[in-house]
């Protein structure tokens, strides 16, 4: 069984979607989410979902739940690229998402953690511990 | 009396009428013309006789071919078929060109004096049988008047709605007011249809243009009840998921407080009184100020 992988990115995780969600790769993704995020003691995480054009309530829910393991852990986590047929159906459904922040995509995802976080722009390499 | 035919009857009588439009079809064809080009209703000015002319043959050609099946009173039947399509092609185009319903339906309405005229002289002797056929032949004649008038008034109602759909996308603009700042102003009440076209060209134009914030202006939305502040909420959560965060501005003060005496939760979403005050955030939010140029003397 595939599992999907995560890329470190200085101090964030970036995780792409590109398929179809199923319960094992969901739980799969958390638990590695979560392990990867104590491990490399990231401050941030962006789930990037600009392959998904058809997203359901469970994947929605995953998403919050994501969100919030993350944040329990002390990183921020930010939704990108989420198309608009999407966000459409999502609301649609009544599943706002409102734990769960959210960006248009990669690039503006990283600034929004960078704000939150209060960490500069990459090129300044402080000694990490 | 009136007789009501049964089947053997009713096969005699079709097929006796039928052989009349055959036999007898260039005369038919003849006095249809005159019938038709003595009417007040015929409109010179949008038809010319030999379209008219041509119009009115191919009527007849189609018709005598559904008579021969013996079917005389379901013109929804396949026999019929080419009857029907030859009568919507002229409904319509005839709509088009500007004639009335009545005046369309007078195409069909006209041929009975011709028909009749023919039957009469076919050498059907029988005079009791004679009237049971033109009967028959009026029920029909009827029929395929009304179906004229039904498909005109079909095809007003396509014309209608698609310019409605066309106002629906006119009256939901977006506009970009500032990089990475969109604007929505809404004029008119806010329904359903009306919020999903709106969400979708929002949502679409944030995309595009990579914007971060949406301004929704509601100083042109004369009443906010529940519904409409769902629509409102609604377009607000959906672009937030896209990325983008929403302001409603334009809130008069009768508004506000409708909007409080309902009860609606406006905690998820910033509202400002006027579209410059939210402008002003806005610019702000993003890191902006302006700042006037002092000339010197």
């Amino acid at each position: 069984m595939d599992r999907i992988p995560i890329l470190r990115m200085g101090d964030f995780l970036l995780v792409t979607i590109q398929v179809d969600m199923h319960d094992q790769l969901a739980s799969a993704l958390q638990d590695d989410l979560t392990s990867k995020i104590a491990e490399a003691k990231a401050k941030g995480i962006l789930i990037d979902i600009s392959s998904l054009d058809i997203v359901d309530s469970f994947i929605g829910r995953m998403l919050a739940n994501t969100s919030a393991m993350a944040r329990v852990l002390g990183a921020e986590a930010v939704v990108v690229g989420m198309q608009p047929a999407v966000a459409i159906t999502l609301v649609e459904l009544g599943l706002n998402l409102s734990g769960v922040h959210t960006a248009l995509d990669v690039e503006k995802g990283m600034e929004m953690l960078r704000n939150r976080i209060g960490i500069p722009e990459l090129g300044n390499t402080d000694v990490r511990f | 009396m009136v007789m009501i035919p049964d089947s053997s009857t009713a096969q005699t009588m079709t097929t006796s009428i039928a052989n009349v439009l055959v036999t007898e079809r260039n005369e038919i064809l003849q006095e249809w013309m005159h019938q038709q080009l003595s009417l007040e209703t015929m409109r010179a000015d949008l038809i010319s006789e030999a379209d008219l002319r041509t119009e009115s043959d191919r009527f007849l050609e189609v018709l005598a071919r559904a008579m021969q099946s013996g079917n005389f009173s379901d013109i929804r039947a396949p026999e019929y078929k080419p009857v029907l399509e030859v009568l919507d092609r002229f409904s319509r185009s005839r709509g088009l060109q500007g004639f009335t319903p009545s005046e369309t339906a007078t195409f069909v309405f006209s041929f009975k004096q011709p028909l009749f005229n023919a039957l009469r002289k076919s050498g059907d002797k029988d005079p009791a049988e004679q009237i049971e056929n033109i009967w028959a032949a009026n029920l029909l004649i009827d029929k395929l008047g009304l179906y004229t008038t039904e498909v005109y008034q079909q095809s007003r109602e396509e014309v209608i709605r698609r310019q409605q759909e066309e106002m629906l996308e006119l009256s939901t603009p977006v506009v970009q007011i500032w990089e990475g700042i969109l604007a929505l102003p809404l004029i008119g009440t806010l329904d359903s249809a009306r919020t999903s076209v709106m969400m979708e060209t929002l949502l679409q134009t944030i995309v595009e243009t990579r914007s971060q914030l949406a301004i929704i202006d509601i100083t042109g939305v004369p009443t906010v009840d529940t519904l409409v502040a769902q629509h409102l909420l609604k377009t607000v959560a959906a672009a937030r998921l896209t990325g983008a965060d929403c302001l409603i501005s334009g809130i008069r003060p009768q508004i506000a407080q409708t909007m409080v005496h309902l009860q609606i939760d406006l905690s998820e979403v910033t509202t400002k009184a006027t579209l410059a005050e939210a402008l002003r955030f806005a610019l702000k939010r993003s890191g902006r100020t302006i700042q006037s140029e002092i000339s010197r003397e």
